[in-house]
């Protein structure tokens, strides 16, 4: 009785905070779509699904996310390999850098990365390759962007698993590879299926690299739930394919919710440290240097073509323009755009840990009903629907008292934070759920209330878990920018906001300052996640 | 035991009420009040993120009529302007500025603004006049959209610019023009529009598909096509871009030359002055205004000497004042076409989703 109240104290925080900031807004700007005179529209659906145009956005939306999946697994799993089993200088940084791309706003690497394979790019210059109105520059973008989901996921759970188990089985007579295929392979499997997953998520959902390389041929449902909404107003189109995109993404994530549960199975785990070493033999200093070259060529040629283009221009030209408010783009000198992304991303951190924190510790507790477990896969949802619908639904929303958040700054984090909960939750769920309950039973028969023991018993042990949660939190937020563009403020630009404003204008400064501010977003992001690295406490999480 | 619980949520319920005003104290913001509460002293201006104005007019507007203004930016045009009819029955503020002749009818078919007729309205030149019987709506502002090109590529190559419609199609500019998506982008569209306004309701299909056999290049977005294709813009030569013509403003070419360091004495770019068409755009009083006197003094101040001078260099738009100063580097580097297309706004609501239609299986197809 007790422990369910509690269990409810601890679900109810978050259960407001997604009811009010996530399904409320988005269920009224799907209503504002399907409901005429006040009766659901819902023979609108089979209209919708009826047209040709429809149908093929739908295809193409799902047969990119898969290609894009299987092309991410099969350049990122070779990488997950180096990363786990393989010591070599530099490990720590590279590993922080290829996490980079994935919280970068697409509308900067967009730019950068048809600079890499579009016309008189690298690859044009090297072989006359060029990609820039194919699918291949969609996938290949894919890729750069999660890369790194592969990389933690398959290879943070890779780093752990016991070498002597495979070893054991090749002294037994098997061949490496079936020591491999009978003893590794079931052992990853469950973490290779969860970030095939997250990967068919997130380019399921693509927006912005879609919009930016697909050019007017090519799009995805959430692009097109843009334009319904965002261009042509076709209001009841845009709230169908919500309904679907919704939909779809609720099976993604109980199919993903399942993966999870299989892969907390007891594995044979130890410290990553004991299991990489140095690489021997040609064939691992090839794999080695081949997992290096795509990651030289893929990851971080188009992060550095960003510096380039910010620094051509003497003596940090554009560096210095982004401190004078002299340009007439914006009320403020850009540079304070830096202040401002810092301050929000500070307090949707704070917002999300907190959500975060409360739903994962509900979420673990031992009497978790299966109400609670699905609640787990709700947290994900925010993830999976377009920002523009969650813009537009916090403006209809959000305008009455008691909230009535219409022009106040803390929409910004807020909808910041709804991104980052679900890292929060993914970080944490796995460290808490390791925490060996009887602890918490021993200081519970010892007379400690809940809240002492969860501090002292909890909180010791996930406080690294809690502070990689709160990096990755503040690095999503400080990208993040489909719904912030939606409601941040002409005198408070975030970072990513500044660099779309300075791109939309013609002349050399502007593009030379959007470049610069990029170069600082990338650095910001960088030195967040290298700190992350430190802390890192190798376990299986996620990301 | 049921006291901790409370305790509990009463912390994480304080922890949630506490935070804004934990981060308020972090933040910059200095307007105390939040726009609620009758009689404010703050007029808020919802706007697209083109809107722009120089520090020191906007003082001067809020020293003399006492109101201090509050600007909020909703994303593109198009953005902004259904983000204001979704939100007009409370909207989020006094005065909306940035819906053009494209838009018009939308914003006007539903109820968008209430009638006001600011001062200075009749130093409107007529030409950019609009709703003259209900004055729901006030122009502001005008500009070209045209074709741009790169004189260097033009001298290299010994090859005349085109300055016409026609000119496009022809064998000499095959695969040199990159264009917008006409249903994603406001220049894409307009574009279009003045294809139609040329060749009629029955010649534009006819003439865009000549115009795609001559190899007319479509990207979705004005950035892309201006940074990345056209090769007469500074994120065009850093890309290495290829295509010479592309589709943006008769404004571009004064802004390559006044955002560039150093400032070069001919502007790198040209505008075929027979292929524009005009936007103007408008502004009004919100329907549901909670300070309609601010915004009513807020329209007044757009129309002033002051502010439609100050706007060129700012938004990089055309004044629609009679006798107001368009800067000299306007007429310098991009003079205005002398006959740009037109349509009436009525015209363009009755076609537009049709012809957006037909121009994407036409074309994107």
């Amino acid at each position: 009785m007790r422990s369910a109240a509690v269990r409810l104290g601890l679900v109810a925080v978050p259960v407001a905070f997604f009811a009010a900031f996530f399904a409320w807004p988005v269920a009224a700007i799907v209503a504002r779509g399907l409901k005429a005179d006040g009766v659901w529209q819902f023979a609108r659906l089979t209209d919708v699904l009826g047209e040709s145009d429809i149908r093929h956005v739908l295809w193409f939306t799902t047969w990119q996310a898969l290609a894009s999946t299987a092309l991410t697994l099969l350049i990122a799993l070779p990488g997950a390999y180096v990363f786990a089993r393989f010591d070599f200088p530099g490990k720590q940084i590279l590993r922080a850098v290829v996490t980079v791309p994935f919280v970068l706003p697409t509308v900067v690497v967009g730019t950068a990365f048809l600079a890499l394979v579009g016309r008189g790019g690298l690859l044009d210059e090297l072989w006359g390759v060029r990609l820039d109105t194919t699918v291949w520059a969609i996938l290949l973008a894919h890729v750069f962007f999660n890369y790194a989901v592969v990389v933690r996921t398959v290879g943070g759970l890779w780093a752990q698993l016991d070498p002597r188990q495979e070893e054991a089985a090749r002294m037994l007579g098997a061949s490496r590879f079936t020591a491999w295929r009978t003893v590794t392979l079931p052992a990853l499997a469950p973490a290779v299926a969860a970030a095939a997953l997250m990967v068919f998520l997130f380019t399921f959902t693509s927006f912005g690299v879609v919009q930016i390389l697909g050019g007017p041929t090519f799009s995805t449902l959430e692009v097109e739930i843009y334009r319904q909404t965002s261009e042509i107003f076709d209001l009841s189109t845009a709230a169908v394919l919500t309904i679907i995109q919704f939909l779809a993404v609720g099976a993604i994530l109980a199919v993903h919710a399942w993966t999870v549960r299989r892969r907390e199975s007891a594995l044979r785990l130890v410290d990553a440290s004991v299991t990489a070493r140095r690489p021997r033999g040609a064939g691992q200093w090839a794999l080695l240097a081949g997992v290096l070259a795509v990651i030289v060529v893929l990851l971080l040629l188009p992060l550095a073509v960003l510096v380039e283009r910010s620094l051509d221009a003497p003596d940090f030209g554009y560096y210095r323009a982004l401190a004078s408010a002299d340009g007439g783009v914006f009320l403020v000198a850009p540079i304070e755009a830096i202040g401002n992304s810092l301050q929000y991303a500070v307090v949707a951190t704070l917002i999300a840990v907190l959500i975060g924190g409360l739903a994962a510790a509900a979420l673990t507790r031992r009497d978790a009903g299966r109400f609670v477990r699905g609640f787990d896969a709700l947290l994900m949802l925010p993830l999976g629907v377009s920002a523009v619908t969650v813009g537009f639904g916090f403006l209809i929303a959000l305008d009455e008292p008691p909230l009535d958040l219409r022009s106040t700054w803390i929409l910004v984090p807020l909808a910041q934070a709804l991104v980052g909960v679900p890292f929060v939750v993914r970080t944490m769920l796995p460290v808490l759920r390791a925490v060996d309950q009887r602890l918490r039973e021993a200081a519970s028969v010892l007379g400690a209330s809940p809240w002492r023991v969860w501090r002292e018993v909890d909180l010791p042990l996930v406080r690294r878990a809690l502070l990689i949660a709160a990096g990755f939190a503040f690095a999503v937020s400080l990208g993040e920018f489909g719904a912030t563009v939606f409601i941040a403020r002409p005198d408070n630009p975030t970072l990513p906001v500044a660099v779309a404003r300075l791109l939309g204008r013609a002349g050399e400064l502007n593009y030379g300052q959007a470049m610069a501010l990029s170069t600082v977003l990338m650095m910001v992001c960088a030195v967040a996640l290298l700190v992350l690295e430190r802390l890192r406490t190798d376990r299986t999480g996620e990301f | 035991m049921s006291i901790t619980k409370k305790a509990t949520v009463l912390a994480v319920g304080f922890g949630l009420v506490a935070l804004p005003a934990l981060a308020a104290c972090g933040s910059s913001d200095t307007d105390g009040d939040s726009g609620s509460g009758g009689g404010s002293k703050t007029v808020t201006l919802v706007s697209h993120n083109s809107w722009a104005v120089s520090k020191s007019v906007l003082a001067a507007f809020e020293k003399q009529s006492g109101y201090k203004v509050k600007v909020l930016e909703d994303g593109d045009a198009g953005q902004a302007v259904n983000k204001a009819i979704l939100t007009k029955d409370n909207p989020q503020g006094d005065v909306f500025f940035g819906v053009d002749n494209t838009l018009l009818s939308r914003a006007l078919d539903n109820g968008l603004f209430q009638s006001y007729e600011p001062k200075g309205s009749d130093l409107i030149l007529p030409e950019y006049r609009a709703d003259q019987d209900q004055h729901r709506v006030t122009p502001i502002d005008t500009g070209d959209i045209c074709v741009n090109y790169d004189k260097a590529y033009f001298s290299e190559h010994k090859l005349t610019p085109p300055t016409s419609y026609d000119d496009l199609i022809k064998p000499e500019y095959k695969n040199l023009l990159v264009t917008e998506n006409a249903s994603t982008s406001s220049p894409g569209l307009g574009f279009l529009l003045g294809t139609a306004a040329k060749y009629g309701d029955d010649g534009w299909q006819d003439y865009w598909k000549k115009l795609k056999a001559n190899g007319v290049k479509v990207v979705d977005g004005w950035e892309q096509a201006y940074n990345e294709e056209f090769s007469g813009s500074a994120g065009g030569k850093k890309a290495k871009a290829d295509r010479p013509l592309v589709v943006s403003y008769a404004s571009s070419p004064p802004a390559e030359v006044i955002y560039a360091d150093p400032k070069p004495t001919t502007a790198p770019t040209g505008v075929a002055t027979g292929t524009c068409f005009r936007q103007v755009e408008y502004a009004g009083l919100l329907s549901n205004a909670e300070n309609a006197a601010g915004g009513k003094a807020l329209l007044d101040f757009m129309l002033t000497k002051t502010f439609q001078d100050d706007m060129p260099l700012n938004m990089f738009v055309y004044p629609v004042r009679e006798a107001a100063q368009v800067p000299p580097e306007f007429t310098k580097y991009g003079p205005q076409a002398k006959n740009p297309e037109t349509m009436d706004p009525a015209k363009i609501a009755d076609n537009r989703d049709d012809w957006v239609k037909s121009w994407t299986s036409l074309v994107l197809k």
